[in-house]
């Protein structure tokens, strides 16, 4: 069993023109690479109506649907995170609500709010009470801000992780650009901080790092935007680890940091 | 196959397992690599690259898998005879990288080289980026390699082949539909940076500029040289073509294979 816990789709309503046909690869490579699942979201409209890291409410009711149908399209092959934006409190709640009712089996947050801010605190409480484990958007040491997105780093991540020890964090993208040296650093000592492996770098020692830092079980595998980094990465662990270890990686690990049943 | 994008030694910024000779080799075996074109990565930040040619040089005769390809700095005196030297000594190719050596990309230290490089019939390697520029230390300023100064390259020195690493598909296309169709068959890319599916950029890329400008690389120690095998296992390639790709079009780089 494989489970991509980071994936993304796209709908009618993106500004991809070529969203179906991203779809349509990615599931054809996720057959080839023996994926199982796609747990994934869609970030609003990717742009079109509403910025991706900073979607309107509107955004996010289309494009969480819009991945409920999806999930309902290919129930053996895709699940749900619902994306929400955490300036929107009472959407985002009713959000999430609508989502777990509806098969939705994780919360996704972006960067359209600093991880530690207390406005996150009411969606991970909504979490915690729903058993759905929380992935969020990191940038690998925030040295400084960055247009177009209101990103946060581990440090930050870790914060609201020590505020909510009942709900398992998902660190997003530790190859997806940054210093994830400083990553692991920060994650260290949080236990209900995991890391993802996704992301376009495929950096050499980072994989050992990331081992050395929180061990196999606290480490998920992705893939995001790029397969092909998160095949890569894959096969170089299944050459380090013993068998038992990368499946862990693979999939042990992701079933039980999401909802008992929901990759049945 | 061959890998044309690997270095030995370790890296000035961060730790890097795999750096030695044996260990490069360990993981050649295990994916299937048969030889590397090899870079003496520290030697990417000397003032003088050419105090590791030795080294190199001595690594390439006692590992026959890992040609050298020595770093040339065309600012320094008397560089023309570093790169007789590795001419001599059987380097596969020379590399310089101006973001690191500090020299303007399209200045006429840059052209000096490349164009010596066609006269000494060796092909000129340069990176378009070692690392992600997002997660270098706050101390590895060097800047990327533009896509002007390969254009200046290209077509400042008609016999001189080109092969690019690290580069990804926007760099590519800028640079090969800016060329003239005798000065794009002198370039050649290596596939290290080049996304596949879902974006599938790597298969657009062969389509539109065709397997005989593609190189097998990967950047090893310093990226997982599985990278590039997986972004292959991703394609539906013939086998000709797989095989054009990852090996023969750097035979055909190679003068040692063409004599």
């Amino acid at each position: 069993m494989l489970i991509d816990v980071h994936a993304h789709f796209f709908h009618r309503e993106s500004a991809r023109v070529d969203g179906a046909e991203l779809n349509r690869r990615r599931l054809a490579a996720g057959d080839r690479m023996g994926i199982t699942l796609h747990v994934a979201s869609i970030l609003g409209s990717w742009g079109r109506h509403s910025p991706t890291y900073f979607p309107s409410p509107a955004d996010l009711t289309i494009a969480n649907a819009a991945q409920r149908a999806l999930q309902q399209q290919h129930p053996g092959r895709i699940r749900g995170y619902v994306a929400v934006n955490p300036n929107f409190t009472t959407h985002a709640l009713a959000e999430i609500a609508t989502g777990a009712r509806e098969g939705m089996v994780g919360l996704k947050l972006a960067a359209s709010r600093r991880a530690d801010d207390p406005l996150l605190d009411p969606l991970c409480e909504a979490a915690a009470s729903l058993g759905f484990p929380v992935l969020h958007h990191i940038w690998q040491h925030r040295r400084r801000e960055w247009p177009g997105q209101e990103a946060s780093d581990g440090v930050e991540l870790c914060r609201l992780a020590a505020r909510h020890p009942g709900v398992n964090f998902i660190l997003a993208h530790i190859g997806g650009g940054g210093d994830w040296l400083h990553t692991l650093r920060a994650v260290r000592a949080h236990r209900n901080v995991h890391v993802d492996l996704s992301g376009s770098g495929t950096d050499g020692g980072m994989l050992e790092a990331c081992l050395r830092a929180v061990g196999a079980e606290r480490l998920v595998w992705g893939a995001d935007v790029t397969l092909c980094t998160g095949w890569a990465k894959l096969r170089h662990l299944e050459r380090l680890l013993p068998a038992p270890d990368a499946e862990l990686i693979r999939s042990g690990n992701a079933v039980r940091l999401f909802p008992a049943g929901a990759f049945a | 196959m061959i890998d044309v994008n690997a270095f030995l030694g370790a890296s000035p910024w961060r730790p890097v397992p795999g750096i030695e000779p044996a260990a490069l080799l360990v993981t050649m075996d295990q994916l299937g690599i048969g030889t590397a074109w090899v870079t003496h990565l520290p030697s990417l930040y000397w003032k003088d690259p050419a105090e590791s040619h030795a080294e190199l040089f001595g690594i390439a005769g006692r590992y026959p898998r890992l040609r050298p390809v020595p770093v040339i700095h065309p600012g320094l005196p008397d560089w023309e005879a570093d790169l007789r030297r590795a001419a001599a000594e059987g380097a596969v190719a020379v590399r310089a990288d101006p973001g690191q050596l500090g020299l303007a990309p399209a200045g006429h230290e840059m052209l000096e080289l490349v164009q010596a490089c066609g006269e000494a019939d060796l092909p000129f390697v340069s990176a378009v980026r070692l690392e992600d520029l997002r997660g270098r230390h706050p101390l590895d300023v060097a800047p990327e390699l533009p896509t002007w100064a390969v254009r200046s390259w290209a077509r400042s020195a008609p016999r001189t082949r080109l092969v690019l690493t690290h580069a990804d598909r926007g760099f590519i296309e800028e640079v090969h539909f800016s060329l003239a169709s005798d000065e794009g068959r002198r370039c050649w890319w290596d596939i290290a940076w080049i996304w596949g599916p879902p974006e599938d950029h790597l298969a657009h890329l062969l389509a539109t500029i065709g397997v005989g400008r593609f190189l097998f690389g990967s950047g090893q120690p310093l990226r997982l040289a599985e990278t590039p095998i997986a972004r292959l296992d991703l394609l539906d390639l013939s086998a000709p073509d797989r095989h054009a790709l990852t090996t023969g079009n750097a035979l055909n780089l190679d003068r040692r294979t063409q004599s």
